[in-house]
């Protein structure tokens, strides 16, 4: 099956279009919670196809953008280190610490790896038992699993130089937090598919039932973001808020048993920072006391290492809804994708960045960046 | 390190550190893939070029074949038929001659097809761990034909942009088989001499503009540099452009946009319409040129910046890639 084709397929998407624009009678704002669905609308020029009452907010569902500045920092510090060898996913190599990123680390010497898998990672520990390795374990309740397996497969195993940097994030506390902000917009939320598929959708009804708003389980293919997007419109224009699955071909109701398992095993929720927006309560995870002993945090004594934001970034704003990118002070002026501020601004899919390209073609002349 | 990757960091390196620091000396250096220098009698196209891939063999080719059909190739895209290139090899000690026997032959092969000569050379051994195997720097020269005139600066709103095929092939050839990131891919580099196809497109007559070869940054970095130098806007047309479904499929997998990715055997055409027929024909019959294709025009709108309108209508800004391509979490 060409998988990616048939699901972007352009007749196809043109119905789905027809369908929201005959539906909708008043503006309504969306919020698309994961980073990949970001990136798949501004990829294929999606939000300019929808009706202007429709109005799509990007959401912090970007691991690099909200992983606070501080477990950047703390990443940095261990990645200096002269026994370790750091690993990360390629995209966290360029988002800014408080004074450098790992590019800059590595270029210090610093020995840094883009791995494409924890796994990989403590396959790097076994082969090198006299280094420390360390994975940057960031991201959502979709990369968790794999993380999990490795932590598992470490203390199975007895690779005692293999530990893990948690930065891990959930995603259901932090649409409540967004829906508790005084000032939030958002009237329903496309939500993020692959974190479903994980975790399955039983965490989301009683957010549409407290917050009476539509949640709707959203693939990444243009066609899957359509079908989500005709759906919430759907919802909202009928007055309902109930949870939907759009993409059953890879959410069942109940996830995946064997990986939730598994991060019950390996993982505690904890509070954790978002970059931008702050403390969230029990919106992350950290390893569990069985495994502390895999804990980089601990073993590297980081904990101390506390940053302050930017105080005149305002990317918790953006992430939230709240203020459109261009509205802030510094954006396009001193925070451009080669100078960010936050990492909004760094990763391709971050608003902040997305708005910096595409503000290029409503202001001709110099372009920022 | 992304100052190598050949997207905006890379532009930067030369146009604020080489250049100012070269001062008087580098007063005529362009930011062309060849200088073209007068001499008596005529004219000389010269570049260098120094080649890091690793790994160093993969689907489709070796770092050998690389270096010769590199700098080639710069030669080619400013109109140059090549003559002659000069070899020069850093090689970290204790590199298996095995390897650097298979190397050089390849650049043998590789010279013979292109139909050039290895004149000249250099090798310098250093210490393990100052090195990573081997580098390779090339340097070429060609000569030019009367009336030969191709800068990027030249494309103009009215042109079309060719492009000579499939798109993205080399890149992905070489990441199927990087360190940690093996995955079963059917896709081979497309390494191979343009400076045929060249000649047979210039043999038209048609006032051809600019060309230039994708390679670092791949077509979303070779637009942008065209647009930014022309000072015009460029408007691709994404159901045109020729991605294979292997590179389409491991970009998607990798989070890599196809436009970004390296090729080593394509060129770009920047041609005005009324030329394109003829051009494309001319391309057609050659055998580097069958897939040929038009993928988008100049516009007067949006200078410098390049965009594409998307399969579903839409349109999205096609930026330079910042430096190396790192692979998306999500």
């Amino acid at each position: 099956m060409r998988y990616l084709e048939e699901f972007a397929d352009p007749d196809l998407a043109r119905r789905l279009l027809d369908r929201i624009h005959a539906s909708v009678t008043r503006p309504w704002a969306i919020m698309e919670v994961c980073g990949g669905q970001t990136h798949s609308i501004i990829r294929h020029g999606i939000d300019q196809l929808l009706p202007e009452e429709v109005e799509l907010i990007h959401g912090p569902g970007c691991p690099v953008c909200v992983t606070p500045l501080e477990s950047i920092d703390r990443a940095l510090a261990i990645a200096a280190r002269p026994e370790v060898i750091f690993c990360s996913f390629g995209d966290m190599l360029r988002v800014p610490g408080s004074r450098q990123d790992l590019f800059g680390v590595r270029s210090r010497g610093g020995d840094v790896r883009v791995v494409y898998s924890p796994l990989d990672a403590l396959a790097l520990a076994r082969a090198n038992p006299d280094r420390e390795v360390v994975f940057f374990g960031i991201g959502f309740e979709t990369t968790a699993p794999a993380n999990a397996l490795a932590v598992h497969q470490a203390d199975r195993l007895g690779i005692g130089n293999f530990s893990l940097l948690v930065s891990h994030v959930l995603v259901p506390p932090a649409l409540a937090a967004i829906m508790e902000s005084p000032s939030c917009r958002v009237q329903a939320f496309l939500a993020a598919g692959h974190v479903c598929s994980v975790m399955g959708t039983g965490e989301y009804p009683p957010l549409a039932e407290r917050y009476r708003v539509p949640i709707v389980v959203t693939g990444f293919e243009p066609l899957d973001i359509l079908e989500g997007i005709r759906r919430a419109v759907d919802q909202l224009e009928s007055g309902r808020h109930e949870l939907e699955n759009a993409y059953p071909r890879a959410v069942p109701a109940e996830g995946n048993p064997v990986a939730r398992a598994m991060l019950r095993d390996v993982f505690e929720v904890t509070d954790r920072a978002w970059r931008g927006i702050g403390v969230i309560p029990g919106s992350g995870w950290r390893l569990s006391g069985r495994y502390r002993a895999h804990d980089a945090e601990l073993r590297f004594d980081v904990a101390g290492v506390r940053t302050e934001e930017s105080p005149s970034c305002r990317s918790g704003e953006v992430l939230q809804g709240l203020i459109r990118p261009s509205e802030c002070e510094a954006f396009g002026r001193r925070c451009t994708p080669r100078t960010p501020l936050g990492a909004t601004m760094v990763s391709s899919e971050g608003a902040c960045a997305a708005y910096h390209r595409s503000r290029r073609l409503e202001a001709p002349g110099p372009a920022g960046g | 390190m992304g100052h190598g990757g050949g997207g905006a960091l890379s532009a930067e390196l030369v146009e604020h550190l080489f250049l100012p620091a070269f001062g008087a000396a580098a007063a005529d250096a362009g930011l062309g893939d060849s200088a073209v220098v007068g001499v008596a009698g005529g004219r000389l196209a010269f570049t260098t070029d120094s080649s890091v891939v690793r790994p160093m063999f993969f689907p489709g080719g070796t770092i050998g074949d690389l270096a010769v059909n590199g700098t080639v190739n710069d030669l080619a895209m400013v109109g140059a038929v090549p003559l002659v290139l000069s070899t020069a090899f850093i090689l970290e000690e204790g590199t298996a001659l095995a390897d650097l026997g298979r190397i050089a032959g390849a650049m043998g092969a590789a010279a013979l097809v292109a139909g050039v000569r290895l004149v000249t050379g250099d090798t310098k051994v250093v210490d393990r761990g100052s090195g990573d195997q081997v580098f390779i720097t090339t340097a070429g020269i060609g000569v030019l034909a009367d009336g030969v005139d191709l800068r990027p600066e030249r494309s103009a709103p009215g042109d079309v942009v060719i492009v000579s095929g499939e798109l993205g092939l080399h890149g992905v050839a070489v990441l199927s088989c990087r360190a940690g990131l093996e995955f079963g891919t059917s896709v081979a580099s497309d390494t191979a001499p343009l400076h045929g196809l060249v000649a047979a497109m210039l043999a038209t007559g048609a006032d051809v503009h600019a060309l230039r070869d994708p390679t670092r940054g791949g077509l979303a970095a070779t637009l942008n540099e065209i647009a930014g130098a022309a000072g015009v806007g460029i408007e691709l047309d994404e159901r045109r452009i020729p991605v294979p479904a292997e590179v389409a499929d491991a970009c998607g997998l990798l989070g890599l946009d196809p436009l970004q990715v390296a090729n080593e055997g394509k060129l770009v055409a920047m041609v005005p319409a009324v030329d394109a027929d003829r051009v494309l024909e001319a391309m057609h019959r050659h055998p580097q040129g069958r897939g040929a294709t038009v993928v988008g025009a100049c516009v007067e709108g949006h200078p410098g910046t390049v965009v594409a309108r998307t399969g579903l209508g839409g349109t999205r800004v096609v930026d330079l890639p910042l430096g190396e391509q790192l692979p998306r979490i999500c």
